[in-house]
């Protein structure tokens, strides 16, 4: 995945237009996590709806394998069970409904949600509704993952809980993954390198390096130190 | 206990209406004929159980189907409006504008049409309970999270699969709370549409039967006979209450939840 000198205006009203995103670039490679930190409104939603090609950008380029959007809220539809979302892609590909639940099964059982295949969504805890969701996208069939914010509505222990399980389910499912958070700590736990974002308009101030043996701890000193240095980085952005 | 409170207060609220009712008549000055006492319908009921019966056999004909008829054709209505902008410019006028037809207007055409039967009637019913059906559609079609369609889209999804898969069960509740809007209006319009049209035969259905009470001063009969509809306009809001539960599951499971 690489993104090239980007620029993203918005029109709003009679204001003069609102610049999300200005002349920015990034890349992934293959398997590769690529965490984007930022503050809240610096562009991050939109840069993935550009790589999901769900909008076009004003200038610059965009290169990738067509990419699947996990976004921050479920979105699980609540008249089909569990199974049934998350093989919604499948059957999105005209994939017969008992060849889609199988697959889904099999997936189900390798990320140890067997027993949860028949809950609807209504009866699924926050953390178990984002990892039918995190199936949901992992089946569509892309190479390429964007996941929005997608832990930012849990409490603290749910979203521990569900770093270890996202590190884990990549580890058998390896994707590439663009992950947009604004919580510096879980950018640090989970990527392989950190891309630091400045406020409105969205531009690249630093890079950071992760390259730390999976699963990490928040509190290895190593994860303490890079997790300072993109926070500093977000400082000298202008934000803190 | 719990069964018990749920019922009480219903059959509370009926016997203090009763008694209201009742102690007005014996202590006023109100006429039998005008107004019968409730003991006295109660009678006319138990007298007349037979041809009452009989009588609301084509009623609940025309009311079952014709509430049947308005949710099929309200639903389709709804869906085209969503989906063409075009036909929901052309459309959603003439649907509101068909509420204000006056049904003796047309009924003598609707009969020249069809004759005695019950097509007259049905056509009736659907044009006072449709419209109910095609609001509460389009209305839930439109609260779909666009959020969702976006994510359809990044799954490939065709339009036709974003509505199969995140509109169509979305607006099939809509539909049908729209059909239990159309129910309360749909019992009355079966009334106007048996006294707005002619019908052969011995028993033309409970509408009919309270107006020739009415005119042969039979008042307790009439009570009697608009009981039933009472009764029977209940019953159906309630079935269609249980069949929206059955359908549509998630929806009075959500309703629940706090968001």
């Amino acid at each position: 995945m690489r993104v090239a000198g980007v620029s993203r205006a918005y029109a709003s009203g009679k204001d003069a237009p609102v610049q999300a995103l200005a002349e920015i670039s990034l890349h992934a490679d293959a398997d590769e996590l690529l965490a984007v930190v930022g503050p809240s409104g610096c562009g991050k939603t939109t840069l993935l709806e550009l790589i999901c090609g769900l909008q076009a950008p004003d200038t610059g380029t965009i290169e990738c394998r067509p990419a699947a959007l996990m976004p921050q809220r479920d979105l699980l539809l609540p008249w089909l069970s569990a199974l049934d979302n998350a093989g919604l892609a499948l059957r999105i590909a005209h994939v017969t409904r008992a060849r889609a639940r199988e697959r889904t099964a099999e997936l189900f059982a390798e990320l140890g949600l067997a027993g949860f295949e028949r809950a609807r969504p209504y009866e699924l805890s926050g953390g178990m509704r984002q990892r039918v969701a995190f199936v949901r996208t992992l089946l569509s069939g892309k190479s390429l993952l964007c996941l929005d914010e997608p832990f930012g509505a849990l409490d603290a222990i749910t979203r521990a809980e569900m770093h270890a399980w996202l590190v884990e389910a990549l580890r058998r499912e390896p994707r590439t993954v663009v992950l947009v958070t604004h919580d510096v700590e879980e950018a640090v736990v989970l990527a392989d390198r950190v891309a630091v974002l400045s406020p409105r308009p969205g531009r690249v101030v630093a890079e950071v390096e992760v390259g730390l043996e999976r699963p990490r701890s928040r509190t290895d000193p190593q994860v303490v130190a890079l997790r300072e240095q993109a926070l500093t980085a977000l400082g000298q952005g202008g934000v803190l | 206990m719990r069964r018990l409170g749920s019922v009480l207060p219903p059959v509370l609220l009926l016997i203090a209406l009763l008694g209201v009712w009742e102690a007005y008549v014996q202590l006023g000055s109100v006429n039998r004929l005008v107004l019968p006492a409730p003991h006295e319908v109660a009678v006319a009921l138990w007298k007349n159980a037979g041809l009452l019966s009989l009588n609301l056999a084509p009623t609940a004909e025309e009311v079952g189907l014709g509430i049947m008829l308005a949710l099929a054709l309200g639903f389709m209505l709804g869906v085209l409006i969503h989906l063409s902008g075009a036909l929901r410019r052309a459309v959603y006028p003439l649907a509101v504008g068909s509420q204000a037809v006056p049904v003796a207007l047309i009924a003598v055409l609707l009969v020249f049409w069809w004759g005695f039967g019950v097509l007259p009637k049905l056509f009736v019913i659907v044009l006072i309970c449709f419209f109910p059906v095609v609001v509460t559609t389009v209305d839930g079609l439109a609260a779909v999270d666009p959020e969702q369609l976006k994510l359809l889209r990044t799954l490939d999804a065709s339009r036709w699969q974003a509505f199969r898969f995140a509109e169509l069960p979305a607006a099939l509740p809509a539909a049908i709370s729209g059909a239990r809007i159309a129910l309360a209006v749909g019992v009355i319009g079966a009334y106007i549409a048996e006294t707005s049209t002619a019908t052969s035969g011995p028993y033309p259905g409970l509408g009919r039967e309270i107006v020739a009470d009415i005119n042969a001063l039979q008042t307790s009969r009439a009570y009697a006979a608009a009981l039933v509809l009472f009764v029977f306009a209940i019953a159906c809001f309630y079935t269609l209450a249980l069949a929206e539960r059955r359908l549509a599951p998630w929806a009075h499971r959500s309703r629940g939840e706090l968001r």
